[in-house]
């Protein structure tokens, strides 16, 4: 949808005088919405008030009449510059004052017109190309030296989400993080979502991709049928996890095992602390994940499941890894722009049982993305939103419920 | 004692048309109109004691006998006022003349800002109001509020008849208000019941308030005010306010009557 906006400023008593109210009536009354930057209340009577207005509008022709309207009411438009920029100083270091972003749409103005900042996500910095026909969020990293970075805050503007038009669960824009609450629906409308998105995906529509990033309590918990049932059917377009989650699915796959319990029996099995070294091990030699599955030693599972649908996996090292696997990324800087990378095209993202990766996910997202935070502990919804990914929907439960429940709505019978 | 500018309706007529109530057509009978404002201003001098200011009228200039329009004084500063139409604008320049001649330190507002002085700004002692939308713009009061340290609560005037605040609100002495409801909108309604409250109010009637009984000139405890409001006479009357009507139809052929003639100035 088209999106037109303008930036307006009330001042004086315009409390206490209900002209604040007046206008904003007037505003919605004539089919605009708008949003309240700031408010300054005077903290005496005789002490002014002032109140900044983003006006926004679905046609120009609106936004003209609307303006027109509460001007002799005191609204003056805002003036508009265009933004400012600096040269990187130097490869990986960002002007001073460089504007940081937030993870909503964005827009700067550039030689009198506003376009659009591409791949947009939090806290990174905005670089304008050399013709002025893009402009692009960029993580510190990764800007050169000269690089024309958008610094200050003028001519720069966010676009606040307009609600989104299904009544699902994700329509409500908050973190549901409690215990408490009855899961049934929200993974009835994650299940919905996942149909519908599975479909446009298969007709190459734009958006459609189901991203999942998940840690190891997957398989310690019991989800990994499930899962790998979702990958085979089409249900998850990517995956993001570590070492580990994919070390221990292949150790079920080997010594039906997960971290040395038997995931049938639920024993400690005797050395089974080895399978997953021994797995690793195995993979090791045979060069790569895919080898493995290709190869007939890897059957089933998650990992096998993403090599035979041609899910690409991203696997993120960490510090206490063991091997690690072929594939895994031991730099984090490089992990996390393989995650990046493949963000465009994401339509809905599961952030299954991993702190880590969900919230490193998590802040790769624009906000336009939604995204469902499944955990039994639920700080980690709540660590989440408070990182800014208030779009997140926070489910506070296991992560083999979630996708055996997830599985079953999607037609798993066994 | 209270000092008002006036300004003998020597030019007094009607020359051209910016408001509802001038007609070319119907044209103002001058002896009359002079005879009555004589008769006006004897009842400020003599029956209440008013100093008056009189500034020379101008030829050509039909208006400048309204001096409410002159500006705002407050304290030893004078705003002067910025005409929304070209022929009052004209008027400025000896008003401004005026106040400079008589000491008063010199306050404009910006070309572009429409202020009709008190006119459109009048008020309480701790709180004023300022009519816009007709001839006064609104961003003229945040900067009058900054200026003089005082709150200012916006009404618009929806009704062309009432093109000035003063012909629909009048504030008094001991803190009643004589207004017409519906020269304002339901926000402009809403606010003036929440500040003033219901026994305060006088809600005029709209044969009153259409021979300006709003544009009344409150002296403490009297106030003069046109002929032909019996219920605005008796309202104030229960209040103890002494009553003053004066015969001003000639005024009212441009649009203005007793309190459009007069200046407060301190």
């Amino acid at each position: 949808m088209t999106h037109y906006q303008e930036t307006v400023v009330l001042q004086g008593h315009i409390i206490d005088s209900l002209m604040l109210a007046k206008v904003l009536d007037r505003i919605v009354m004539m089919g605009g919405t708008f949003d309240l930057e700031h408010v300054s209340i005077g903290k005496t009577r005789e002490q002014p008030s002032s109140a900044r207005i983003v006006i926004q509008t679905t046609s120009k022709t609106l936004l003209d009449d609307i303006l027109n309207a509460i001007q002799p009411h005191g609204a003056s438009i805002e003036r508009e510059t265009d933004c400012r920029t600096t040269p990187s100083p130097a490869d990986g270091v960002l002007p001073d004052d460089f504007y940081a972003t937030t993870h909503l749409p964005t827009q700067i103005r550039l030689d009198g017109q506003w376009m659009d900042v591409d791949r947009i996500e939090m806290d990174l910095a905005i670089v304008i190309n050399a013709a002025h026909s893009i402009a692009r969020a960029v993580p510190m990293g990764d800007v050169h030296r000269g690089d024309q970075v958008v610094v200050g805050r003028n001519g720069v503007r966010v676009i606040p989400l307009q609600r989104p038009q299904e009544r699902d669960v994700f329509g409500f824009m908050e973190s549901q993080v409690s215990a408490e609450r009855p899961h049934g629906h929200v993974i009835d409308d994650i299940a919905t979502r996942m149909r519908q998105l599975r479909e446009h995906h298969r007709q190459g529509r734009a958006e459609s991709q189901i991203l999942l990033a998940g840690g190891p309590a997957i398989i310690h918990a019991g989800g990994r049928e499930s899962l790998a049932w979702l990958i085979e059917q089409g249900y998850i377009h990517i995956l993001f996890c570590g070492n580990a989650l994919a070390a221990h699915d292949m150790e079920a796959d080997l010594f039906g095992t997960s971290l040395g319990y038997g995931l049938t029996a639920g024993r400690a099995v005797p050395h089974g602390h080895e399978h997953h070294l021994r797995t690793i091990n195995r993979i090791r030699a045979m060069g790569s994940i895919e080898a493995a599955v290709n190869s007939g030693v890897i059957k089933q599972g998650i990992m096998a499941a993403c090599v035979r649908q041609g899910v690409p996996v991203v696997m993120s090292g960490t510090i206490r890894d063991d091997g690690p696997l072929p594939g895994v990324i031991t730099d984090s800087i490089q992990a996390q722009s393989a995650m990046r990378a493949l963000i465009p095209g994401v339509g809905l993202v599961l952030l299954v049982a991993s702190t880590l990766h969900s919230i490193a996910t998590g802040n790769l997202l624009p906000a336009t993305i939604p995204a469902v935070c499944v955990d039994v502990n639920p700080s980690v919804p709540t660590k989440l939103a408070d990182r800014g990914s208030f779009q997140a929907v926070g489910l506070v439960m296991d992560a083999a419920s979630f996708l055996s429940e997830l599985a079953r709505r999607l037609g798993r019978t066994t | 004692m209270s000092r008002l500018l006036v300004c003998p309706p020597d030019f007094f007529g009607i020359e051209y048309e910016i408001n509802p109530w001038m007609r070319l057509s119907n044209g103002v009978d001058h002896e009359r109109a002079v005879r009555q404002w004589h008769q006006f201003v004897h009842v400020l001098e003599k029956d209440l004691g008013v100093i008056l200011e009189r500034m020379a009228p101008i030829a050509g200039l039909p208006d400048l006998v309204f001096t409410a329009n002159a500006g705002i004084v407050v304290g030893h500063t004078a705003v002067v006022s910025r005409f929304r139409y070209s022929e009052r604008q004209r008027e400025e320049a000896y008003f401004e003349e005026w106040f400079r001649k008589h000491d008063y330190h010199v306050m404009t507002v910006d070309h572009e800002l429409y202020f009709e002085g008190a006119g459109d700004l009048l008020g309480f002692p701790d709180c004023w109001f300022g009519g816009y939308r007709q001839r006064s713009d609104i961003r003229v009061f945040p900067i009058l509020s900054e200026r003089f340290h005082r709150e200012i609560i916006p009404l618009e005037l929806v009704d062309g008849r009432f093109y000035h605040l003063d012909t629909c609100f009048c504030p008094l002495s001991g803190g009643e208000l004589l207004y017409f409801p519906a020269a304002f909108d339901p926000y402009g309604q809403t606010v003036i019941a929440e500040r003033i409250s219901d026994q305060l109010r006088c809600a005029v009637p709209e044969d009153e308030a259409l021979r300006f009984a709003c544009n009344a000139v409150c002296i403490g405890k009297h106030v003069v005010l046109p002929t032909g409001c019996p219920t605005t006479q008796d309202w104030l009357q229960q209040r103890s306010y002494a009553t003053h009507p004066v015969q001003l139809d000639e005024f009212m052929k441009s649009g203005g009557s007793a309190k459009c003639l007069t200046l407060a100035l301190d």
